[in-house]
């Protein structure tokens, strides 16, 4: 491990992911600091899902290395199923177990995994309930629960695990628009408290607020890599200013008055 | 006339005969489901495999099971074999081995539905929280697929222990076969005995029936997901 990437808790060197005879990642490198968060955005299909489920060692990659705080996450099948309790990943379907109340879908984790007390996971996972307004839902079974309400708990569910970094898979995409605010307000605390985070959206107001970095991927490769402010405003990139244009919409009254 | 045929129920040891009788029948039932479960579950498994000489195998299995009705497969395994390779199997041993394979096929189908009806992400989300394959399956995807499970075994198990009348006629004497002898001696006597011993059957099958399926719906109503 050579000393300028001391900081890099997250380091993505030359990833190759494809399917067949397509390629999904194409050379891909990217480092991301402790206690950064970046936001990965691109047209569906570029390969953003894919990213973030190759670093969790849910998909197989070709070429390339993933490495976790200097370790290979694909060293072994036992340094894998380690370092996914080092991971928290939340995704699109608000995945709960349904079989399981809310505590035990949250202490699962810690407790067969990670070989923690239940006694103390539970307390701490009542705290992070709290801190995300559902601890009244503690007994609850998932279907008793709206989506948003799932999805901060899936959320709880990742954090309770101690994870150096968060992964977030389009995390609203699959909410009705009422609730996205309240997960996404979630995750901008989390932002401020310094979790390290890795984030796939559609929401570019969000995008903008919550980034430290964004990057933009187009063909499985990065094209774009800025500031949010710059990269909103003026794109280098014309691929990223044709993708930015799609969530702007002509005033249809002005042009008839016009 | 009613009177002597409900007399003919309790004529002796009529009504310990036919008690006995539903014990074979029981008896027969219980071990081809336990071993039915065993076997099933075990090939639900193996279903799941993507190996087409694995998939075409037990499909094979499956179709040939359920195209052929059950009583040919008893006469096939009784009389077939001892005329053929001159194996000699007790009727009651031929009709366990009969229903294992029936229900054996019918269970494994069951369970591969069940598994494959489990959504992807409740693997991933599992594995994303660094739990390992056996974690994985013995906390979130069969407790999933035993709640799925239940409805349509509890059928099966139901539908198996009538089905073990069938074996009437590769000279088992269960409880049909009890409650047959039984009209035959007295049909001069009190020819309405028909009636009231098959009614009587009839509740026999009904009282281990109806439990069964009660149970299990309850079991549906506590695992709603």
């Amino acid at each position: 491990m050579n000393t300028n990437s001391k900081d890099n808790i997250l380091q993505i060197k030359n990833l190759e992911k494809g399917f067949d005879q397509t390629t999904i990642l194409n050379n891909l490198s990217l480092e991301v600091k402790k206690g950064e968060v970046v936001v990965i955005l691109g047209p569906s299909g570029c390969g953003k899902s894919t990213l973030l489920r190759c670093i969790n060692g849910l998909e197989t990659i070709q070429n390339g290395e993933i490495l976790l705080n200097g370790e290979n996450i694909r060293e072994s099948k036992q340094a894998m199923y380690a370092i996914r309790q080092k991971i928290g990943m939340v995704f699109q379907s608000y995945d709960l177990f349904p079989h399981m109340n809310i505590l035990d879908n949250i202490t699962l984790g810690p407790v067969k995994a990670q070989g923690r007390k239940k006694e103390e996971v539970r307390r701490e996972a009542e705290q992070l309930l709290e801190r995300v307004g559902l601890l009244d839902k503690v007994n609850a079974y998932p279907r008793q629960l709206s989506g948003g309400q799932k999805q901060r708990v899936a959320i709880v569910r990742a954090l309770c695990m101690h994870p150096e970094i968060m992964l977030f898979d389009e995390v609203t995409a699959a909410l009705d628009p009422e609730m996205v605010r309240e997960v996404l307000d979630v995750m901008l605390e989390l932002a401020k408290q310094g979790t390290t985070m890795l984030i796939v959206t559609h929401e570019m107001s969000f995008a903008r607020a919550i980034a430290d970095r964004i990057i933009f991927l187009d063909g499985g490769s990065i094209v774009e890599e800025s500031e949010p402010e710059m990269f909103f405003t003026n794109p280098s990139t014309e691929r990223a200013r044709k993708f930015l244009d799609v969530f702007t919409f002509e005033n249809v009254h002005n042009i008839e008055t016009e | 006339m009613l009177q002597s045929a409900i007399n003919v129920l309790f004529q002796g040891r009529n009504f310990i005969r036919l008690l006995e009788g539903l014990w074979i029948t029981v008896r027969i039932s219980l071990l081809s489901v336990l071993l039915s479960i065993i076997l099933g579950i075990l090939l639900g498994f193996i279903m799941t495999k993507k190996n087409p000489v694995i998939r075409v195998i037990t499909k094979i299995y499956l179709e040939f099971v359920r195209i052929m009705p059950q009583l040919v497969l008893l006469f096939l395994v009784y009389f077939g074999l001892s005329k053929s390779l001159h194996i000699n199997l007790s009727g009651e041993f031929s009709a366990i081995l009969v229903f294992t394979i029936w229900g054996t096929a019918e269970m494994g189908d069951l369970v591969r539905g069940a598994l494959e009806s489990i959504p992807i992400h409740q693997y991933e989300s599992g594995r994303a929280l660094g739990l390992t394959e056996k974690q994985l399956y013995m906390n979130v995807i069969l407790p999933q697929t035993f709640r799925r499970l239940i409805p349509q075994s509890m059928n099966l198990v139901t539908r198996m222990i009538k089905t073990t009348s069938l074996v009437v006629l590769i000279g088992v004497v269960e409880v049909v076969k009890v409650g047959q002898q039984i009209i035959e001696a007295s049909r001069l006597t009190a020819p309405l005995a028909a009636i009231i011993i098959y009614t009587t059957i009839f509740f026999m099958y009904f009282i281990i029936c109806f439990p069964l399926s009660k149970f299990a719906g309850r079991l549906e109503q506590r695992w709603k997901d």
